[in-house]
Order: structure tokens, then sequence, then C-alpha cells
């Protein structure tokens, strides 16, 4: 529980003081992702094509637009709102974050990689395999930039909010951090689904 | 935790200058990312183990390093330290599982999956050590 009021100088301060409920990671969402990882296991396990096309495409196309819309249309509206508003927002926001994106990545990528090998796309013989490889390098780059910038920062705002007075210049920093990650990322899944298009076709 | 050392942490963590622990992780990190794509781009042949072998060195040293430096903070926000690297070793404890399952899975043997397993392995105590110290780092520190 976090009591968020204008107490203390940098503190956010929300109208009313209001009360905001920080869980950092979802309880009730860890059954659903059990059950996503399940399934990807049993598509790899039967080595099933549509399984594994499903996984790959209904996963990578929830992160590439998750990303590009966060970064792109969310991002930039955050940046312009007061810092209470900020810290309501992320306070239901990135906890459902923390949860999805993690198990959105694993799944395209273990289904991803299943599926270029059960076509070949990974074999240097292929056409397709330089593709695959920009795409490794591409996903490479932008797991360091997530789990090394957008995903502490989300951790540090959640943490920071559930102090009994959050520092607002804090959580303005580093969700300003989130924001331009998160552009970042979204700009280089344009070069994903340049990659994917061009593998696909 | 009293007004006093409140005040005290929070001027601790305004002026307090801390080792380049997340840089190190990153870069240990990017290390065993770089030996995956090195190993994963020459398939079906089996790629020269060198770059890949000094990859995974590089990233397990920096680890270390990182690990060391954390160790040797005075003054640190343990507790909440302890609580995200636990939770986040879980979560990439099973991702890690579920690659490895993947690579075993595709009948990966030998020095090849020695490599990557040892990769996952470095991989999978970054990212809780990286989380970790980013949350504690802005806490106020434990009481003495």
């Amino acid at each position: 529980m976090t009591d968020i009021t204008s107490a203390a100088p940098g503190a956010v301060a929300a109208p009313g003081a209001a009360r905001l409920q920080v869980q950092v990671v979802p309880v009730w969402g860890l059954p659903i992702v059990g059950v996503a990882l399940a399934g990807l296991v049993a598509a790899v396990g039967t080595n099933t094509l549509w399984g594994l096309d499903f996984f790959h495409v209904v996963s990578g196309g929830l992160w590439t637009a998750i990303d590009l819309f966060v970064g792109f249309i969310v991002g930039p509206i955050i940046g312009r709102l007061p810092v209470p508003a900020r810290a309501a927002f992320s306070a239901r926001f990135m906890p459902k974050m923390v949860l999805l994106m993690p198990t959105l990545v694993i799944c395209t990528l273990v289904a991803g990689w299943q599926l270029a090998r059960h076509e070949g796309n990974i074999l240097v013989s292929n056409p397709n395999h330089g593709w695959v490889v920009a795409s490794m390098v591409v996903v490479g780059v932008m797991a360091v930039i997530a789990i090394g910038f957008l995903e502490p920062a989300n951790l540090g705002v959640l943490f920071e909010l559930r102090k009994p007075q959050p520092d607002g210049e804090l959580i303005d920093r580093l969700m300003r951090r989130f924001i331009y990650t998160a552009g970042i990322t979204g700009a280089m899944q344009v070069a994903t689904l340049i990659i994917m298009t061009r593998i696909a076709t | 935790m009293s007004a006093s050392l409140q005040e005290d942490a929070h001027d601790l963590g305004a002026a307090r200058r801390l080792p380049p622990i997340a840089e190190l992780v990153m870069a240990s990190m990017s290390c065993v990312i770089a030996g995956g794509i090195y190993l994963a781009a020459h398939l079906p042949q089996r790629a020269p183990m060198g770059p890949a072998v000094g990859l995974l060195a590089g990233g397990a040293a920096l680890l270390v390093a990182a690990g060391a430096l954390v160790s040797s903070l005075r003054r640190f926000a343990w507790r909440i330290f302890f609580q995200v690297a636990g939770w986040a070793m879980v979560a990439y404890v099973v991702i890690a599982g579920l690659l490895e399952f993947t690579f075993v899975y595709d009948h990966t043997r030998g020095s090849l999956l020695v490599v990557l397993t040892l990769s996952l392995v470095v991989f999978a105590l970054d990212i809780p050590l990286l989380f970790a110290f980013s949350v504690a780092r802005y806490q106020d520190p434990d009481p003495a």
C-alpha cells in the first residue's frame, strides 16, 4: 500500500491524498502466464507447425504492437502528464507489463527458433538465413536495452510508489527513461517487421 | 526507519556514487547474447568454439566482478535487493529452463550444449543481479 501525499518536497502529490495500491507482480496473472508457457512447451514438444506458428505470430505480433504503441502513442502522452498522474497511471499499468512482456518475449523467441528450425530458415544454405541472423541481432540489442534500461526503470517506479512518500523527481526521471527506451525498442520493432515480412514472403 | 535515518539515506542516495555494477552486468549480458547469436548463425555446421568460449568467459568474468562489487557495498538496501533478486531469479530460471529444454529437444549435444547451458546460467544470474541492484540503489539502506 502506498500513501501518496504532498508532505515532502519532491514527493508525489495526489488530490485528496489518494492511496494507491501498488502490487509489483500481479499474482492473479501468474496462472495465465503458467498456461501460456505450458502451451508453449506443448507446441515445442509435439513439434506441430500450427502451434509454433500460433505462438510465434500471436506473441510476436503483440510484442511488436505493444512496443510500438507504448513507445510512440502512450509514451509521449505519459510524458506530458503531471507527475501525480504519471504515478497513478504507472501504479496500474506497469505491474501488468512486468508479467506480460517477458512472457510474450519468451513465447516469441522459443516458438520462432523452433519454427525457423522446422522451416529450415536457420540453415546457412537457406536464402533466409541472413534475415534470421539479422533478426537475432535486432532481438539481442532490444533485449539488452529492455533488460538493462526499460525493466529496471519500470521496477524502480513501482518500488518508489510503495514508499510512504514517493520521490516525484525520481519517478519522473525513471519514467522518462522508460518512455525513451520504449521509443527506441519501438523503432527497432520496425526493423523486426521488415525482417519478418521478408522471411514470410 | 527514523526520520533522521531517512534524511541521511536520501542524502546518501543523492551524493553517493555507486560502482558501475549495472554497466558490468549489461556488458556480461551482451557477451553471452553475442556468443549465442554467433553459435546460432553457424548452424547446422558447428561454429569454431573459440570466440563463443571467449565471450562466455568474458561474460562470466564481468558477472563475477559485478557480484564482487555488490558484495562490497556498505549500507545498502539488502532486504529489497534479495527480495527482487529472488523473484527475478524464479522468473529467469523458468525462462532459461525453457530455452535449455529447446536446445536439448533439438538434440544439441557435447561442447555446444555445455557452452549454451553455461551462457544461460550467466544470463539467468545477470538479470536478477541487475534488477535487484537497480531497484535497491534507490531504496533506503537497511538499518545498521
